[in-house]
């Protein structure tokens, strides 16, 4: 009996969670685009910074992949080390630009 | 009679419950599938990863060759999807005590087979067999071309390394200065195959990182649903100087099968002034640990790969980064315990690759 609550508990979570995404204004990882010039230059300083602080926290900063490369990666990471979707966004960024 | 036909009856409804969840589940998540796959210039792209090492373990002077293959398959779907896999080939061979040709078997281990999907900014949901979070030296510095010392940590054998079933984990800033990480999961026993063994469990791990200082603190917590029903819990922490090319880690964990921690740092000399093309590749790695013997037998102990006694161990080790994704190990250790001190020397070379499994375009 707990088994089966347990089983309903998760899928209700799931369809739930499924639900809130298609509401989500966040379609999953892209990678942002910058208006101009100085908004490019202010995040990628921004990822670099993020870079460090949250790739560093297990190991040595890897070279630069090409872009579609980094685009799974960095879901990889997302996932792994629970980097937030900002984070993520950023570090994206400057890892592409 | 009547208990055969009311067992029969009950074995049927409880097949039927589970089809129905099975088909409900099937029936939300074959549409979300079928849905992402798109395509443009930038999306990612599956990816074949993983590491390869060759290593000599000497530990109390008996000399074990070991290589290792494991690879890791990345396979995006769409923009929340994401479905990975690594699977660990490990040959180690020694001579037999009475001396002899090196002989020994190749173990095969699937570490984690996960369908992740990210519902929102906040919720990831995994489905399969993944890493167990507990701690992090399990989930994030487990693989050989991260590591900074070869040898595994005394006390990891007391959290189960894979779990299979669901898992709801997450990161998201609190504030401005902190962000939360999380991940809770539950587990199913399973015994159809070595390699996809697990224990039925719950648990959960919370973490705070704090970007500015770059530390990084939490807990975890675990609890078996089956044979003892005991309760494991840990500590651990993170922390990179901003100053300092420093990289430090540790974890406590405590469980029915003992209690131990440990602490690993690991210096680049990359802010050396001279012969800096050479001094820049150099690492110095250092781990102190401790491990408590528990309620559990020795040899329940060794059979689980914790050590038979009460245990401290004291490692250093240097690192020479030869190429991107390649590293040169070395290191020694010295194990004190009742049963015995020894020496452990290691020395070896880890490679991590990393293929794309589709056209990338220029970088």
């Amino acid at each position: 009996m707990r088994l089966k609550l347990i089983v309903a508990s998760c899928a209700l979570a799931l369809i739930t969670a499924l639900c809130m995404a298609v509401d989500s204004p966040h379609s999953g990882p892209t990678i942002p685009v910058a208006q101009n010039s100085v908004q490019a230059d202010a995040m990628r300083l921004e990822g670099e910074k993020r870079f460090h602080a949250n790739c560093g926290r297990c190991h040595a900063a890897p070279q630069k992949f090409p872009p579609r490369m980094m685009a799974t990666i960095v879901r990889h990471m997302r996932v792994r080390a629970t980097i937030t979707d900002e984070d993520m966004r950023l570090v994206l960024f400057y890892m592409t630009q | 009679m009547n208990s055969v036909l009311r067992n029969l009856a009950r074995q049927s409804r409880r097949n039927s419950v589970s089809s129905r969840v099975a088909c409900a589940l099937l029936a939300i998540l074959l549409p979300a599938v079928s849905r992402a796959q798109t395509s443009s210039s930038d999306s990612p792209v599956p990816i074949l990863s993983g590491s390869a090492g060759y290593f000599n373990f000497v530990t109390a002077g008996q000399n074990q060759i070991d290589a290792q293959v494991n690879p890791v398959l990345l396979l995006p779907l769409g923009d929340q999807w994401l479905v990975e896999s690594r699977a660990e080939f490990e040959g180690a061979f020694q001579r037999p005590p009475g001396g002899g040709p090196y002989g020994g078997g190749v173990s095969k281990n699937l570490d984690y087979a996960q369908v992740d999907y990210i519902a929102n900014p906040y919720l990831t949901i995994t489905l399969g067999r993944f890493l167990t979070p507990f701690g992090i030296f399990n989930e994030r510095l487990y693989p050989i071309w991260i590591r900074s010392l070869q040898q595994d940590p005394l006390i990891l054998p007391l959290s189960a390394e894979s779990s299979d079933g669901m898992m709801f984990r997450g990161g998201f800033p609190v504030n401005a200065e902190a962000n939360l990480s999380y991940a809770v999961y539950g587990s199913a026993i399973s015994t159809v195959h070595n390699n996809l063994q697990s224990d039925r469990n719950v648990g959960g791990r919370v973490g705070i990182f704090l970007p500015d200082s770059r530390l990084e603190v939490g807990t975890s917590w675990q609890k078996l649903l089956q044979d003892t029903r005991t309760n494991s819990f840990g500590f651990y922490f993170a922390w990179q100087p901003q100053r300092l090319p420093l990289n430090m880690h540790g974890e406590y964990a405590r469980s029915n099968q003992g209690s131990g921690y440990w602490v690993d740092g690991a210096y680049r000399l990359s802010q050396v002034t001279y012969w800096q093309r050479v001094m820049r590749r150099v690492e110095f790695a250092g781990r102190a640990e401790q491990f408590f013997s528990g309620e559990i037998s020795s040899d329940e102990a060794e059979a689980i790969g914790l050590p038979g006694a009460s245990t401290r161990e004291g490692e250093f080790g240097l690192n020479y980064y030869l190429h991107d994704g390649v590293k040169a190990v070395a290191s020694y250790g010295r194990q004190f315990s009742s049963e015995g001190n020894f020496n452990l020397w290691t020395v070896g070379i880890t490679y991590r690759f990393l293929l794309p499994l589709g056209r990338v375009g220029q970088q």
